[in-house]
């Protein structure tokens, strides 16, 4: 088990080969005559799928768009500022803003990646480099079965069984260290557990076989080449991963991070169940309540009686969409910037 | 067939042995259930009110065979809309129509005005989690000003007042609400706001407007946060509190402490006044919540099923009127086992009135 496996050799020189060839496939002309009916068709189609989804993503922005400018015009707060109880029922006199639940959706999928992410990296070093190969196969599919639990079941795991066994060390953490933000008294009771302490260690469950998974993968794709120089230079098997793996990987573990962001500032069901609801506004304590952007939308969705309503909390999608879009091109540059070192 | 018709009977005799005054109005029925009209009626609305519609439904079919009511719990406020559009028969609704849904609705029904019924009344209890204390009594006033911020401490001089010789601890309150829109909100702050109108000025709507206190979805996620927060209070419908064993509290609001009972409750609706005009039952909820009748318990969550005064086609109004009739009268012994308050006489016999006047 010490010695690479030779059926992995190639590997190597397959991904290196992979990333050379999209130039040259680019650099071909598409409508260079003599194409037959087939090519055109599967030209016709995979265009069309590019084009689709272009078309279906302006569309949802468009959509939100529109559908929250109503009720925008009618709100007599600052949308980006007011960090209140929403008052929507009262369509003349809208009040309505985004202060409170951008904050608390950033500062929950935060500290669900900051908990998630040294994990993943663990167990995707763990899989790739160190775990005997008849194991890898099983513990990679148990990792990966985390993500096919439904999230509403994270949710009443999180609530019933999880915070009270973290109650001692909310409370602990609260008594100790409430000098510092992090754990001050927030708007939500520690005990009670309905807060985004709790949230977060769930949260970080729920993305971390998105994660682990990207960073697998990735990491098993380091060139054999590479790891066979290492050895024959005399690294150690950390020595092996913290030249060769990490190096190679880092661009998947990022991207696979930013996947898991992503999944994060989207969770709804699970923070709906877990998060209490607040009147006090938010403090950057994990020990605030609070709703995300998805919780507060699910949480009401029931009760859009009219355009306006529903246009306030659509509007709240916007921003999560907008928000979303920006950590997808963030993960796209942070893998874009790797590739090209 | 043999099978089939000895399960029904199976099925028949349990739900009879399953308290002795539950196969419930039928042996005394006030007169002969006119079962016609169509077999399958709509509804949608509240929640509060989903358990008391299986029970009617239920007895609707005993009583009608091949009669069936699907009634879709999606909250009040979609039920009143759905109604609206015509999409259901009737609505459940915590709340009454508001203002300017009253034209909409008189249109759905061509032209006729739209009842208010209030057919299901369900008490809501103020749970409470402090160990050791068994019996906690509160009234409006404190109500109002724990969960407005005013009152913060379980040892405030205004709790420990209303309970001599109870060892109040020194302890944070910890209020709880229903972060979702909800008709036990609305009630509950229309209660504050009538009894304490001094305290409470925040306001009322189905939407929790204290200030103060953590948010729950739903009746069980209060139970679930009032059973793991020490120092927590909620309110919640009885029935919710009776199934989780949370202990709640009694309410004195100027004539002695009472606890809540459905005989407690059941005075407390009895010296309700209507709202509305002849046969729209609208409550005038003031008249409920400042009860001053003895050993009246106040805090009634009141539902209504709104349905039209006229309007509908001979096939639905037949089947309405049954159906309502059978909830009104022959259901209502089902009904306190359920976590609601059967209704009182008086009342009954007025809603009854209003049922056989709709055309």
């Amino acid at each position: 088990m010490t010695t690479p496996n030779p059926a992995d050799a190639g590997s190597g020189e397959v991904v290196a080969a992979a990333s050379v060839e999209p130039t040259a496939t680019r650099s071909l002309p598409w409508g260079n005559g003599k194409r037959g009916r087939g090519d055109r068709l599967f030209h016709g189609l995979s265009e069309g799928s590019g084009v689709l989804i272009v078309v279906l993503i302006a569309a949802i922005g468009v959509f939100l768009l529109v559908r929250a400018i109503p009720a925008l015009a009618r709100d007599k707060e600052n949308f980006f500022t007011y960090g209140g109880n929403w008052v929507t029922t009262n369509t003349s006199a809208m009040h309505f803003g985004i202060f409170d639940l951008l904050q608390v959706t950033v500062f929950a999928a935060l500290f669900a990646l900051i908990l998630a992410m040294p994990v993943a990296l663990g167990i995707a070093i763990f899989l790739a480099q160190y775990s005997p190969r008849r194991i890898t196969g099983p513990l990679a599919y148990l990792v990966d079965l985390l993500a096919a639990v439904p999230s509403i079941i994270y949710g009443v795991w999180g609530l019933y069984v999880l915070a009270p066994r973290l109650r001692p060390i909310a409370t602990w953490l609260n008594e100790h260290l409430g000098w510092f933000f992090l754990f001050a008294t927030g708007n939500a009771s520690v005990s009670g557990g309905g807060t985004i302490f709790t949230a977060g260690i769930v949260l970080a469950v729920m993305i971390l076989p998105i994660i682990t998974a990207v960073t697998r993968e990735v990491f098993i794709k380091t060139p054999q080449s590479h790891i066979e120089a290492a050895l024959a230079l005399g690294a150690t098997r950390w020595e092996v991963v913290k030249t060769t793996v990490l190096p190679f990987g880092r661009s998947g573990y990022i991207s696979g991070a930013m996947l898991g962001l992503g999944r994060a500032l989207g969770e709804t069901v699970a923070l709906l169940i877990i998060l209490r609801g607040t009147q006090a506004a938010f403090g950057w304590s994990l020990f605030d309540g609070g709703y995300t952007f998805a919780t507060k939308i699910a949480a009401t969705a029931s009760e859009f009686n009219n355009q306006y309503k529903a246009g306030a909390y659509i509007a709240a999608g916007l921003v999560l969409f907008l928000l979303t879009f920006v950590v997808n091109a963030m993960a796209r540059a942070a893998v874009a910037g790797k590739d090209t070192r | 067939m043999a099978a089939v018709s000895t399960t029904v009977a199976a099925s028949l005799m349990l739900t009879g042995c399953g308290s002795d005054n539950n196969l419930h109005g039928m042996s005394v029925p006030t007169g002969p259930v006119n079962c016609g009209g169509k077999s399958d009626l709509t509804a949608e609305g509240s929640t509060a009110q989903q358990n008391a519609i299986a029970l009617f439904n239920k007895d609707w079919a005993q009583l009608c065979p091949d009669k069936q009511l699907a009634y879709n719990p999606t909250g009040s406020g979609a039920g009143r809309e759905q109604f609206i559009a015509a999409h259901v028969d009737f609505a459940g609704s915590d709340s009454p129509l508001s203002h300017d849904q009253l034209d909409p609705a008189a249109k759905r029904c061509n032209g006729n005005p739209a009842w208010h019924l209030p057919m299901v009344f369900g008490p809501v209890a103020v749970a409470y989690h402090l160990d050791g204390v068994k019996q906690l009594v509160v009234n409006a006033d404190v109500l109002a000003q724990i969960f407005s911020g005013g009152i913060y401490n379980w040892n405030d001089p205004a709790i420990v007042a209303l309970n001599p010789g109870v060892a109040l601890p020194d302890r944070k309150i910890s209020p709880i609400y229903r972060s979702d829109s909800s008709g036990t909100t609305d009630n509950f702050q229309k209660y504050l706001a009538a009894a304490a109108p001094k305290s409470w000025t925040r306001g009322t709507g189905s939407e929790f407007q204290g200030g103060v206190g953590e948010g729950a979805q739903k009746s069980a996620g209060v139970i679930q946060a009032v059973q793991s927060t020490p120092g927590a209070i909620g309110y919640v419908e009885k029935g919710f509190a009776d199934q989780s064993g949370v202990p709640y509290a009694q309410i004195n609001d100027g004539s002695g402490a009472v606890a809540l009972s459905d005989d407690a409750a059941r005075k407390a609706i009895d010296s309700a006044t209507f709202a509305g005009v002849g046969n729209d039952l609208k409550l005038n909820l003031k008249s409920l919540y400042r009860t001053k009748a003895a050993g009246a318990y106040p805090l009634v969550l009141a539902t209504y099923e709104i349905v039209c005064s006229k309007g509908y086609d001979p096939a639905t109004t037949a089947a309405v009127k049954s159906l309502l009739s059978v909830a009104a009268d022959n259901a209502q012994s089902g009904l306190p086992a359920a976590g609601y308050v059967a209704l009182p006489d008086k009342f009954k016999h007025r809603l009854l009135a209003a049922i056989n006047a709709i055309r």
